[in-house]
């Protein structure tokens, strides 16, 4: 059984199809990325899994249960998606400890004391030890984007959706973000990732989907995505990515 | 603060950062002191030719006797005071059922969605009846339009329900500042919250709320002003409180002392709430700008 897994899935915000009928099957314990350029759907696709967004068409299950469909609690669902966003989306009225036990607390209802002696384990895990008791605007985007996916991953999501995580950060601030996406594949997270960063596409996934225009023109392992590209699309954009020295 | 180290002028040749920067405050300071002392000085001036015009008009004795009485004013301002204090508790209590009453109404007009739509036009109601009506009629509707209907149990105390009235209508004031902060909130940090699995209660609650209400402080103290400054309309109602206290010593001594009296209180419990107001804006000016927000 796949941890994720879109049949047919559509959706258009008015005249513009955004998504067309999407299949997509992301397994345990697998990362996906998906490729493509800005405006071909990736960030709206990851929006349609935790339901930010409804389907217009199409169904998407989680671990066999088809949340789309009608009566499901959305809430009970997102609870069990984590997503981190391009611009990171931290609360800033709250510390980095507060922003990653609200969750925990509120909706898992967890002891506050407990939630926080886990939260300040995953911050000593990922390097933030020592800000727990900051300010989001006093951190930097490298580390606010860290606090984000503790943020998720303190959720124990059953799949993490990451969309397009680096592309606010300077670029030296990159690299951080990556090892920490890294240590989460080693552990067994189950990902699907929307991202520009193609060498960490290549190293990190599984799969790769190419999408343009809303749909997926053509997926595959890295190795034949980025080596021998069969659709005249996916060569034009790898090759753009080339010539922009960016692979 | 620390002392800052002169700079090197080998490390800035042309003196963009240390000379030049100093050269500039100094000129700086130096004109806005000329400038102060320009302003300060008109301004007596200024004062001082009025104060002449006034005292040499025609009717300025007449005036002084019956505005600046300072006999009269030494008699009716203890009873003045004394019923302020009504004044008082009314904005107090009033102001404490606005902050949340204001809060519950910007919440409801919030909600999305078809399901909420009878809940958001009543909110919508309540918002355009209550603001769009004078103070002073709502007080007297209520104060002389309630009691009439004679309900058993209903008070039928004048100053209960000219709160009521104040309350009514400032809670639709205070409902859209409250508003204008809850849809200043970037609906980003919604998705934020409801991608923890919180509900859209729970996401107003913890996330969007308490980021509205820090921005909207000063404008809410702002129409809390206006709140204090229109107890003054309940004694329109028949309560007896500071302005009221006041007509009645004032048509008792034939004489509009009193009234300069009750200025004289209501400026000295504004002023600091003013300032106060002006202080949070102030601050809250320089926190975005040390954040880059601005």
């Amino acid at each position: 059984m796949s941890a994720i897994r879109l049949e047919g899935v559509s959706k258009r915000f008015g005249e513009l199809e955004v998504l067309r009928e999407i299949d997509l099957e992301v397994g345990e314990h697998e990362v996906v990325c998906l490729i493509g350029a800005s405006g071909s759907g990736k960030s709206t696709l990851l929006r349609c899994v935790n339901l930010l967004e409804e389907v217009d068409a199409g169904r998407v299950y989680l671990r066999g249960q088809e949340i789309t469909a009608p009566g499901v609690d959305r809430d009970a669902v997102r609870r069990r998606i984590g997503i981190v966003f391009q611009s990171f989306n931290l609360f800033p009225h709250m510390t980095v400890l507060r922003n990653v036990t609200l969750g925990p607390t509120r909706v898992l209802g967890i002891p506050r004391a407990r939630a926080e002696e886990e939260a300040r384990a995953l911050l000593e895990r990922f390097g933030l030890a020592d800000k727990a008791t900051q300010y989001p605007e006093r951190l930097s985007g490298g580390q606010q984007q860290r606090v984000a996916i503790v943020r998720a991953v303190a959720m124990r999501p059953e799949a993490l959706l990451l969309d397009e995580v680096t592309s606010a950060l300077d670029p030296e601030l990159v690299g951080e973000i990556l090892d920490v996406i890294r240590e989460l594949a080693a552990g067994g997270m189950t990902m699907l990732i929307a991202t520009h960063e193609m060498g960490f596409a290549r190293e990190i996934a599984s799969r790769v989907c190419f999408l343009h225009e809303g749909a997926i023109l053509e997926q595959g392992p890295p190795a034949a995505i980025f080596g021998a590209p069969r659709e005249e699309r996916t060569q034009q954009f790898l090759q753009r990515i080339v010539s922009s020295g960016r692979l | 603060m620390s002392p800052v180290p002169a700079p090197d002028p080998l490390d800035d040749p042309f003196g963009r950062t240390g000379r030049r920067s100093r050269i500039l405050a100094g000129t700086w300071r130096r004109e806005g002191a000329r400038g102060v002392a320009v302003a300060l000085v008109s301004t007596v001036v200024v004062c001082v030719v009025l104060g002449i015009l006034i005292v040499n008009a025609p009717g300025w004795p007449r005036v002084r006797e019956f505005f600046f009485n300072w006999g009269e004013l030494e008699d009716s301002m203890p009873q003045i005071a004394e019923k302020f204090l009504v004044n008082v508790e009314a904005f107090a209590i009033a102001e404490a059922v606005v902050l949340v009453l204001g809060l519950g109404i910007a919440i409801l007009r919030s909600l999305p969605g078809p399901v909420f739509f009878p809940i958001r036009a009543l909110a919508i109601l309540w918002v355009d009846v209550f603001r769009g009506m004078p103070t002073i009629l709502v007080i007297a509707l209520l104060v002389f339009g309630v009691p009439a209907l004679e309900f058993e149990g209903v008070p039928i105390d004048p100053l209960f329900w000219g709160i009521v009235a104040i309350v009514l209508v400032y809670s639709a004031y205070v409902a859209e500042v409250y508003r204008a902060g809850i849809e200043s909130v970037h609906p980003s940090q919604d998705a934020a919250a409801r991608s923890l699995g919180l509900s859209r209660l729970g996401s107003l609650r913890h996330v969007v709320v308490p980021q509205a209400v820090r921005r909207v402080v000063p404008p809410l103290l702002n129409d809390f002003i206006g709140l204090q400054k229109d107890t003054a309309l309940l004694g329109v109602g028949g309560a007896v409180e500071a302005f009221r206290q006041a007509q009645i010593d004032q048509a008792a001594a034939y004489n509009m002392t009193p009234f300069v009296a009750l200025a004289l209180v209501f400026i000295a419990i504004t002023i600091p709430l003013t300032r106060f107001t002006d202080w949070l804006v102030a601050r809250e000016r320089g926190r975005r700008q040390a954040t880059g927000l601005l």
